[in-house]
C-alpha cells in the first residue's frame, strides 16, 4: 500500500520534533490496514498537531482549539463508514477538556492521538494541562503552582474503553495506533514526546526518560475492561429503527362554533404546579374546534412547582397580531402569585368581564362580573383547578361551548386522566 | 383547513425536516428548549441525528462536522449560547460550511432572564458574533408561520451560499404558541426546498476529498499567505452575501398611500405595530408599516424604495436602539425615530401608537 503522506505537502515540523515521528507512524498504521485515502478523514485542531491534517492526502477538517472531538463526532455521525482520526495537542486538551469527558462518555468509533509535548510549541512555550510542575516554560512560575493532569487516567475516569500510553519513540508505534483505529469505540492514545523546538531550550528530556516515566506509570494498553460497551452510533441507529416515525402533527379540524362571535381575551392568573399552560392549550385547541385563530402566550419564572404562572389567550375571527391581553374578557384567577404579578388590570376590566375568582384567592376591587368556585369543597386539588375552570366556562357558554371543551380534552388527554378530568368538570357545571 | 396549535419553536423543528435537516446537536437553554424536544421527537425514527452537546460550542461543532460530511444542520440556543457558538459560527463563515443557528433571544445581558423575550442580539448577531468581519445572513421571524416559512428558507440560502444563516426568533415567538396551518404552508414551500450542493459525493465512487479549514485558505482549502489570494477569498465571502440581498429579501408592509409617517420594524414587535397601524387606520390617521424578516444584510434598496415618499420613520425595536442604528444610516435624509422597550415585556400597540400621533 502507498503512504496516505501529502506528496506536494511534506511535513515542516522543527528539526527533532517528535510530531514527525507519529505523523509516519500514522501514516504507516493506515498502510498497514490497507486504507485508501477517502476512507479516512484527519480532523485536528490548533497548535502543532494542527499541522497533521494538511501533511495527509484524505478527508480533512481542521478547526478551532480544543475542538476537535466536536468536529469528529459530527462526522462520524454524518458518514459512519469513515475511518475518523483525531490529533489534539496538550494545549487542546486543555482548552477542550469537557469535549474529551464528553467523547470518552459517548464512545462514538474515533481515534484521539493526543501529541503531548508537555508545552504550548507555537505560542512560545507556555505550560499546558500536562507540563511537569518542575519544568522550566514560558509561563514564568506558573506552572510550578499547578499540578499536570493525565490524560489516561481521566479518560479511563470519563469511561473510554480504549486507552493507552506510548512514547512517540517506540518501534511498535505504528501498531499501537492501528490497534486504536481498529477498536470500535472511542480510543484515546496519549503519546509523548520531545518538543524540540520550545520545550528542549530550557529543560532535559530524552527517549529514555520518557520510557523510564511510563514504566513508572500503571500501564494502560488499549482495552478498559470496566468501560467496554457497545459504540454509540450504532446503538443510536438501532435504538432509533424502533421507534415509531413522527409525520406533522395531525391539524384540528373545526367542527363547533363558538359561543360569543365576538374576540375574547382570557387571562389565567396562578401558580406554577396549576397547570395554567396546560389548560390554556385545551383552551386554544378548543378555539381550533371552532374554527378560530387562537394565540396563547405564557408568563412564568424560571422555577418548577413554585412561582408565578400565567397564560393568556386570545381566541378571534380575525388573525391575531398582537399577543398580549388588552382589555380581558375572562380573568381566571386561581393563585396569589398571578394575581399579584397582574393586579393592575383588575381596576380596568369592564362589566361585561368574567372573573372566575378561587375562593381562597384575594383580588383587587373590580367592576367586572365574579364568579366564585370554591374549588376545595369541590374535591378539586390545586394542580387541577385550572383545568377544571374550564368547565365553568363551559357551563356558564362563555368563550368556549361544553362540546368544544370535551372535545378538545379528548385531543389533549385520553384514558383515565381523561374520565378523570371530565368528571371534577361535571361538578363544575354552573349551569346545571 | 386543519388548524395546528404549535408554538413557534416547533413550526421552526418541523420546518427544518421538512428542508432536509437530519443533524441537530443542541443543549438546553430556555427559551430555545423546545426545538431540542421537537428535534428529539421528529429526527431519530427518520434516520436523522439528534445529539445533546456539552455546551453550545460542541452544539456548533458537531453540527460542523455533519455539514463538513454533507447533511443539513442546525442548532439552536438563545443569548448566553449565542456567545459560546460564536467561534464555531466564525469558523462556518470562512470555511464556508452551511448550517442554520437559531437564536431564540431571551433579555439580556448574560444570563439575563430566560422566560422573558427581548431582541437584544440584533446588532451582535450580525457579525454572529464572529471575529473577522464577515458579513451573515440574518432572517427575523414574527409568528410561526414565519418560523416555518424562514427556516426553510435558512437552509435553502446556506446551501445556495455555503455560509450559516441564523434566525432571530425571540421568547415571544418561539414559546408562544399559535394557530397556523401547517399542512398548508409545506405544501407552499416545497418546491423551493433546495438540494445538498455543498457535498456532492454521493455520485461517485470513491467520492473526492473533502478538505475544510478554518485557516485563512486559498481555492484549494490549503493555508495561504498569498495577499492576493486572501484578498481574494474573504471578497468572494463577503461578495456573495451582499451582492445577492435581494434574492432573499423578506418583508411585509401595510403600504398608506397618504401617509408621511412609516412604522419599521421587525420580530413580534411588527405583530403590536399591526395592531397599532389598524387602530390608526380605523381612526382615519394614515401611516404605512414595514416588516423586515431580512434583517443581515441591511435590504438598504428596499428600506429605501418603500420609504421614498415619506417623512418620518418610527423604529419599534424590543432593546435600547439596535437596528434604528442601520435605519439612519440609510435613510439620512429622513426624520428617523426610535421607540424602544427592554424589561421583558412586549411593547404594547398603545405605545406604538402614541409614537405615531407624537
Amino acid at each position: 500500500m502507498d503512504s496516505l503522506l501529502n506528496k506536494n505537502r511534506p511535513p515542516v515540523f522543527c528539526p527533532g520534533c517528535a510530531h514527525e515521528r507519529i505523523l509516519h507512524a500514522t501514516d504507516k498504521a493506515f498502510q498497514n490496514m490497507g486504507l485508501a485515502p477517502h476512507q479516512i478523514v484527519m480532523v485536528s485542531d490548533i497548535g502543532c498537531s494542527g499541522l497533521f491534517d494538511v501533511f495527509f492526502n484524505t478527508n480533512a477538517l481542521h478547526g478551532i482549539h480544543g475542538r476537535v472531538l466536536t468536529y469528529a463526532a459530527g462526522l462520524k455521525l454524518a458518514r459512519p463508514e469513515l475511518y475518523v482520526v483525531a490529533t489534539i495537542g496538550d494545549g487542546g486538551l486543555g482548552i477542550g477538556g469537557a469535549h474529551l469527558l464528553s467523547a470518552c462518555r459517548r464512545n462514538l468509533d474515533i481515534t484521539l492521538l493526543i501529541l503531548n509535548n508537555f508545552n504550548f510549541g507555537m505560542t512560545g512555550g507556555q505550560f499546558s494541562a500536562t507540563t511537569p510542575a518542575e519544568s522550566a516554560v514560558g509561563s514564568a512560575f506558573l506552572n510550578a503552582l499547578e499540578k499536570p493532569m493525565d490524560p489516561g487516567e481521566i479518560a479511563v475516569a470519563a469511561g473510554a474503553p480504549f486507552v493507552s500510553r506510548a512514547s512517540a519513540y517506540q518501534k511498535d508505534l505504528p501498531e499501537m495506533i492501528e490497534q486504536a483505529i481498529r477498536f470500535e469505540g472511542f480510543s484515546v492514545l496519549d503519546i509523548r514526546g520531545i518538543c524540540s523546538g520550545r520545550y528542549l531550550k530550557q529543560n532535559k528530556l530524552t527517549p529514555k526518560m520518557i520510557e523510564d516515566e511510563l514504566a513508572r506509570l500503571e500501564p494502560l494498553k488499549g482495552p478498559v475492561q470496566r468501560n467496554l460497551r457497545p459504540e454509540y452510533g450504532r446503538s443510536y441507529r438501532e435504538r432509533a429503527k424502533s421507534l415509531t416515525p413522527v409525520s406533522m402533527p395531525e391539524g384540528i379540524e373545526a367542527k363547533f362554533s363558538a359561543p360569543q362571535q365576538a374576540r375574547q381575551e382570557v387571562i389565567i392568573l396562578g401558580s406554577a404546579g396549576q397547570r395554567i399552560q396546560t389548560a390554556g392549550e385545551i383552551l386554544g385547541m378548543a378555539g381550533l374546534l371552532a374554527g378560530l385563530h387562537v394565540t396563547q402566550k405564557n408568563e412564568y419564572n424560571v422555577t418548577v412547582m413554585v412561582g408565578l404562572s400565567i397564560s393568556e389567550l386570545i381566541l378571534s375571527r380575525e388573525p391575531i397580531d398582537y399577543t398580549g391581553t388588552v382589555q380581558p374578557t375572562v380573568v381566571i384567577a386561581l393563585a396569589a402569585e398571578g394575581v399579584a404579578r397582574r393586579k393592575e388590570i383588575f381596576s380596568r376590566l369592564d362589566p361585561e368581564c368574567l372573573v372566575i375568582q378561587a375562593a381562597d384567592v384575594e383580588i383587587p376591587p373590580t367592576q367586572a362580573k365574579i364568579v366564585p368556585v370554591n374549588f376545595k369543597e369541590q374535591g378539586i386539588k390545586n394542580p387541577d383547578r385550572a383545568t377544571a375552570s374550564l368547565a365553568v366556562l363551559a357551563g356558564m357558554k362563555r368563550v368556549i361551548s361544553w362540546e368544544m371543551l370535551d372535545a378538545a380534552l379528548s385531543e389533549k388527554f385520553s384514558g383515565s386522566v381523561l374520565a378523570e378530568i371530565r368528571n371534577q368538570q361535571k361538578g363544575l357545571d354552573i349551569s346545571s | 383547513m386543519k388548524q395546528h396549535f404549535l408554538e413557534g419553536n416547533e413550526a421552526t423543528a418541523y420546518a427544518a425536516y421538512h428542508a432536509g435537516c437530519r443533524f441537530f446537536a443542541g443543549y438546553p437553554i430556555t427559551p430555545a428548549t423546545s426545538i431540542l424536544n421537537t428535534m428529539l421527537k421528529i429526527l431519530p425514527p427518520a434516520g436523522g441525528i439528534v445529539l445533546q452537546a456539552e455546551d453550545e460550542i460542541s452544539a456548533a461543532g458537531y453540527c460542523i462536522g455533519a455539514a463538513a460530511a454533507g447533511m443539513k444542520a442546525m442548532t439552536a440556543t438563545s443569548g448566553p449560547g449565542m456567545s459560546l457558538c460564536s467561534e464555531q459560527i466564525s469558523f462556518a463563515v470562512g470555511a464556508e460550511i452551511p448550517m442554520v443557528i437559531v437564536n431564540v433571544q431571551r433579555l439580556g445581558p448574560s444570563t439575563g432572564s430566560a422566560t422573558r423575550g427581548a431582541d437584544g442580539d440584533i446588532q451582535s448577531m450580525r457579525w454572529g458574533g464572529n471575529f473577522g468581519g464577515l458579513p451573515l445572513i440574518v432572517l427575523a421571524p414574527t409568528d410561526a408561520a414565519d418560523c416555518f416559512v424562514l427556516t426553510v428558507h435558512a437552509f435553502n440560502l446556506a446551501e445556495r451560499y455555503r455560509c450559516p444563516v441564523m434566525i432571530a426568533s425571540n421568547k415571544e415567538i418561539g414559546m408562544t404558541k399559535e394557530s397556523i396551518d401547517l399542512t398548508s404552508l409545506s405544501a407552499e414551500m416545497t418546491s423551493g426546498v433546495q438540494k445538498l450542493n455543498f457535498c456532492e459525493s454521493a455520485d461517485h465512487n470513491p467520492p473526492p476529498l473533502f478538505r475544510k479549514t478554518s485557516s485563512t485558505h486559498g481555492p484549494d482549502n490549503y493555508l495561504t499567505t498569498a495577499p492576493e489570494e486572501i484578498a481574494a477569498m474573504l471578497e468572494q465571502m463577503r461578495h456573495k452575501i451582499e451582492s445577492n440581498i435581494e434574492q432573499f429579501t423578506f418583508y411585509d408592509e401595510i403600504a398608506a398611500p397618504d401617509a408621511e409617517t412609516m412604522i419599521l420594524t421587525y420580530g413580534v414587535t411588527a405583530r403590536a405595530a399591526k395592531a397599532a397601524c389598524r387602530m390608526l387606520h380605523a381612526e382615519g390617521k394614515a401611516v404605512s408599516l414595514l416588516v423586515l424578516k431580512t434583517l443581515w444584510p441591511v435590504p438598504e434598496k428596499l428600506i429605501r424604495e418603500k420609504t421614498k415618499n415619506l417623512k418620518r420613520i418610527i423604529v419599534a425595536e424590543m432593546n435600547m436602539g439596535q437596528y434604528v442604528r442601520e435605519i439612519e444610516r440609510v435613510l439620512r435624509d429622513k426624520q428617523v425615530e426610535f421607540l424602544g422597550q427592554m424589561n421583558g415585556q412586549l411593547i404594547p400597540p398603545s405605545r406604538i401608537k402614541e409614537a405615531v400621533c407624537g
